[in-house]
């Protein structure tokens, strides 16, 4: 065990965490130049095309210090987005210590921030890395002042590397050996391991990621999951190389995996406690939380024909992703569906675009919502996060809605326009607090509502990509809300429907109405759009009909050709939903999400 | 009813002496392999003769290309004798052909006449020498009048003119006049096209290379509706989208065929035919027409099964193309959907926006609904 390190690198969003994973692995040699490709730990393609970490991972790296003694650094690599925070909790509840990224050119960042601070919720050795040295922009004495003034770090702590040239890792891995502490535990107690992720394998069922804290499991043995007190007995541990490898046993300090014959992910719970049925240890290891999906929508085929498909794929999808959660959902206008929940927009966004890449769907999503908590005067309380179920207004004593506080960090610059955007998405109880010169830690609540909206995207705009922010969910509050419905040549879509501050609702609906004009393709004739609350139109816009598109001529020759070109617009159209008589691009749905700012 | 659901035979020409601008249709400039064409016409004539298939009567006979007045009176009297003898002629038959002002001589125009040609399409173009010379036609105004007047002179009581629109330059007060010279002669028929441009024509490479446009939407439609009121003023009928006759026994009945879904036998390079839910067309190049017909081989270069969704589609986006429309009841029995009951909501709202009219079992377009009868065909 003295010679185990258990460790996560934790940074701001593109400060370089994949690229540095990537050369300890091919320094430490567990994988040949051949078999090597970038960002490794990122299996999956959307991970590597939008450079973000979706899924934790881990791998064990083989390294022979400058002391002669060979030492097995186990790297548990983590998400790296706000949606999945309790997935980063876990990952870092499975480590001693932490290698803290920081870009040389952007320094510390809002995500910097709050990693940090988990990794000293959790007591970790912290080693601060400023990566990127080889930028023309580098600039590392503003760096090493922020490591100092923002983080409260020691700076003399820190290393110097260049994870793209390779510059800097020999010392990383040196520190990683003296700095942060083996494990502690012993083989002889009761077992006690957390499960930090579970990934679905086709063949063997879920394969359950764990760093064991007590005890030792093996093949064969029966464990519980103490959430549930469900029992498998174990058919194989191992080590994470860059394939799984088999072991004898896990023992105490160890990372490594279990197959137990779980059928689906979705028996585990990341965070959970394995312990051994017959001797089980006294109490689940600290920090458990069951994670409750904060973003709803509903998931529908293009074709109707594809509901069965549909079904089938998220039944797939569901396999691998615990923390997606659906159910069937009919709507009047779009048929029948699902109502989905997701960990946030980001989450969302990589369901969609997995079932249309991984699945070959053509899929619409209704307007994403939160889950809003409504108080009827017969004293009932409902949780809606589908405005479908939006109760009869005249029944409705209080509304509230999830609030968040949201931390951001920029440059003191874009302080007015932040504050302006902060305000405008009804942000309140602001914080502010300059943590360097020219820098300022900024705080507020907003309603989740407002983020989920469009806040990213502009806060990205506005801070044109220094800003960064992060968020946690704070409590209910109580608001004026109202149903938005919007409705084409009359008829009502309800996939389109908001639930919105009242005094939202009017530039929403003008925004929805903009939106779709710029989508829905001219037709035949004139189509109307409409915003309403109840039968009160409060937006509208209108397409123009197009007049002429005949060609000229079509005899004996041109009829094939004709034929052809029509079956391709027909193919056109059947990516299109038909409301009533108007057909509407798939595109329309999601770019009501959007705002004119952008 | 049943005499117009006989077959009708095209022969393509593929000969010009020049290529128009604007002409995407196959044809070369060699008039020296004309009598191998005709030889080879002869036996493409015989091939169908001795197949299997279940054209062998017509009612119709057009001669297009191409410039078919690039052959001479004698050859145009050779093929017509090969035709009568290969095929059962209906005695009644429409015997068009297409006729290039310049071309034609008075005593040509007497001899097809005689020979039983009884119906004249002249490709006109334009009565405007500018236009004339922009679309890279050979004649000029001035023959197009003349050959007018020598086909009524030659006896010819049914002519069509061809005429252009929409072209670079031309507002629709300067192509009324070209109309109103038209209509001078009092034809029997007109064809208005509006210009479009096919990719690899010289006049699409120039409509790029110097910036030149269509008309915009509410131009094109400017056109399309000044031609129809004027024309339906003068008392034509506006009876497909680019076609007008004055009364129905005007209409050009072998084009009614292809919009009506009606057998036609192709001959001839490029030239296509239809029948029995099959489409095929001959290969485009003369050389190998002519050389696969002299070894005795197919001149069909493909040919294409249409699915009962394909059938049902083009008799919808071609019946719509009519003012006719297309008979509901007939439709179901071809094509087994009920378009009243399948496409209810959109057909209201169609009928609604004035594009298309519901009466006596028929679904026929609107003048509105002539103009966008793509779409209608989409619904």
């Amino acid at each position: 065990m003295e010679n185990i390190r258990n460790f996560s690198i934790i940074a701001h969003i593109d400060h370089g965490k994949s690229t540095l994973a990537d050369r300890l692995i091919q320094y430490t040699g567990v994988c040949n130049e051949r078999n090597f490709q970038d960002q490794l730990l990122d299996n999956m393609d959307i991970e590597r095309e939008r450079g973000i970490t979706i899924k934790s991972n881990a791998i064990s790296l083989p390294y022979r210090a400058q002391n002669g003694q060979t030492y097995t650094l186990n790297l548990i690599d983590t998400p790296g987005h706000v949606d999945f925070s309790y997935e980063v909790s876990r990952s870092l509840a499975s480590c001693e210590g932490v290698l803290l990224l920081i870009d040389a050119a952007q320094g510390v960042q809002a995500q910097t921030l709050a990693n940090l601070y988990l990794a000293m919720e959790h007591n970790l050795e912290i080693i601060p890395i400023i990566n990127k040295i080889d930028l023309p922009s580098a600039d590392i004495d503003r760096v090493l002042e922020e490591i100092d003034s923002e983080l409260g770090l020691d700076p003399d702590t820190h290393i110097k590397a260049s994870a793209k040239e390779g510059t800097g890792i020999e010392e990383i891995l040196e520190a990683i050996v003296e700095r942060i502490p083996p494990p502690k535990g012993s083989g002889d107690n009761p077992l006690a391991a957390l499960i930090f992720d579970a990934k679905y394998d086709a063949y063997r069922g879920t394969i359950i990621h764990c760093r064991v804290f007590e005890g030792c499991v093996k093949a064969g043995d029966i464990i519980r999951f103490m959430y549930n007190n469900a029992t498998y007995k174990v058919e194989e541990v191992g080590h994470f190389l860059l394939q799984r490898a088999k072991r004898e046993k896990l023992s105490a300090g160890e990372v490594g995996y279990i197959i137990a014959g779980v059928k689906t992910v979705s028996d585990v719970r990341t965070g959970d406690t394995i312990t051994h049925q017959d001797r089980p240890c006294p109490g689940p290891l600290p920090g458990f939380k069951e994670v409750k999906p904060v973003v709803f929508a509903s998931i529908y085929p293009i074709a109707s024909d594809d509901y069965q498909d549909l079904a089938d794929s998220l039944e797939k999808y569901k396999l691998n992703d615990a923390s997606f959660i659906y159910e069937k959902d009919s709507s009047a206008a779009l048929g029948q569906g699902f109502r989905c929940g997701f960990l946030g927009l980001l989450h969302l966004d990589i369901v969609q675009e997995r079932l249309e890449r991984e699945y070959d769907l053509s899929i619409i999503l209704s307007v994403p919502s939160v889950r809003y908590r409504f108080t009827l005067k017969d004293g009932r309380v409902l949780y809606v996060d589908n405005p479908t179920h939006y109760p009869d207004p005249a029944e409705i004593d209080k509304g509230e809605e999830p609030y968040i506080r949201a931390s951001m960090m920029l440059p003191e610059r874009y302080l007015g326009s932040v504050m302006k955007l902060c305000m405008e998405k009804r942000g309140v109880n602001s914080n502010m607090n300059y943590t360097g010169p020219g820098r300022v830690e900024l705080s507020y609540e907003m309603p989740l509502a407002e983020v989920i909206f469009d806040f990213y995207d502009r806060f990205k705009s506005v801070t044109q990509g220094y800003g960064s922010f992060d968020y946690d969910i704070i409590d209910y509050r109580e608001s004026n809300l109202v149903l938005m419905d919007i409705l084409v040549n009359g008829e009502k879509v309800d996939a389109l429907s908001q639930i919105v501050h009242r005094e939202r609702a009017r530039a929403r609906a003008l925004n929805a109405c903009d939106r779709l004009k710029d989508e829905i393709p001219r037709q035949m004739y004139k189509i109307a759009i409409q915003g309403a609350i109840g039968s009160e139109i409060i937006a509208r816009s209108t397409i123009s009909a197009f007049r002429k598109d005949v060609t000229a001529k079509c005899y004996g020759g041109d009829i094939t050709r004709k034929r052809k070109l029509l079956e391709k617009q027909k193919e056109g159209k059947k990516r299109m939903k038909m409301i009533g008589s108007v057909s509407i691009p798939q595109s329309a749905f999601l770019a009501v999400l959007k705002s004119d700012n952008d | 009813m049943i005499k117009s659901e006989q077959a009708g035979l095209y022969i393509h020409v593929p000969f010009c002496l020049s290529k128009c601008a604007y002409c995407s249709f196959y044809s070369i400039a060699a008039p020296n392999l004309i009598p191998e064409f005709i030889k080879a016409l002869l036996r493409e004539m015989a091939f169908w003769k001795s197949s299997c298939l279940p054209l062998k009567g017509f009612d119709t006979i057009y001669l297009g290309g191409g410039t078919p007045s690039l052959l001479s009176g004698g050859q145009i009297h050779d093929l017509l004798n090969a035709v009568h003898s290969a095929f059962a002629i209906a005695p009644q038959a429409e015997i068009t052909m297409e006729v290039n002002p310049g071309d034609v001589s008075p005593e040509y125009l007497r001899n097809l006449r005689t020979w039983g040609v009884n119906r004249l399409n002249i490709g006109v173009q334009s009565f405007d020498d500018g236009i004339l010379k922009f679309l890279g036609r050979r004649h000029s105004a001035r023959e197009a009048v003349c050959v007018s007047d020598a086909a009524r002179a030659a006896g010819f009581d049914n002519i069509g003119l061809d005429l252009i629109y929409g072209v670079s330059g031309q507002d629709v007060r300067l192509w009324i006049q070209t109309l109103e010279r038209a209509l001078s002669f009092v034809p029997e028929h007109l064809s208005c096209y509006q210009l479009s441009l096919e990719a690899q024509t010289p006049l699409f490479g120039r409509y790029r290379s110097e910036g030149l446009s269509l008309p915009a939407e509410s131009e094109a439609l400017d056109f399309f509706f000044a031609t129809s009121h004027r024309l339906a003023e003068a008392g034509y009928r506006h009876y497909e989208v680019s076609n007008f006759a004055r009364g129905n026994s005007f209409r050009s009945r072998h084009n009614m065929k292809y919009w009506r879904h009606i057998p036609y036998l192709g001959l001839g390079p490029s030239a296509h035919s239809f029948c029995a839910g099959r489409r095929w067309w001959n290969t485009a190049d003369v050389a190998a027409y002519i050389q696969n017909l002299s070894e005795g081989k197919t001149p069909v270069w493909q040919s294409e099964e249409l699915s009962a969704e394909q059938l049902a589609l083009e008799a919808l986006f071609l019946g719509l193309r009519t003012q006719d429309g297309i008979d509901l009841e007939q439709y179901q029995a071809l094509h087994g959907v009920d378009l009243l009951t399948a496409k209810k909501q959109t057909l209201g709202q169609l009928v609604e926006n004035g594009l298309v009219e519901i009466r006596d079992g028929r679904l026929s377009p609107t003048l509105s609904g002539l103009a966008v009868a793509d779409s209608l065909a989409l619904i």
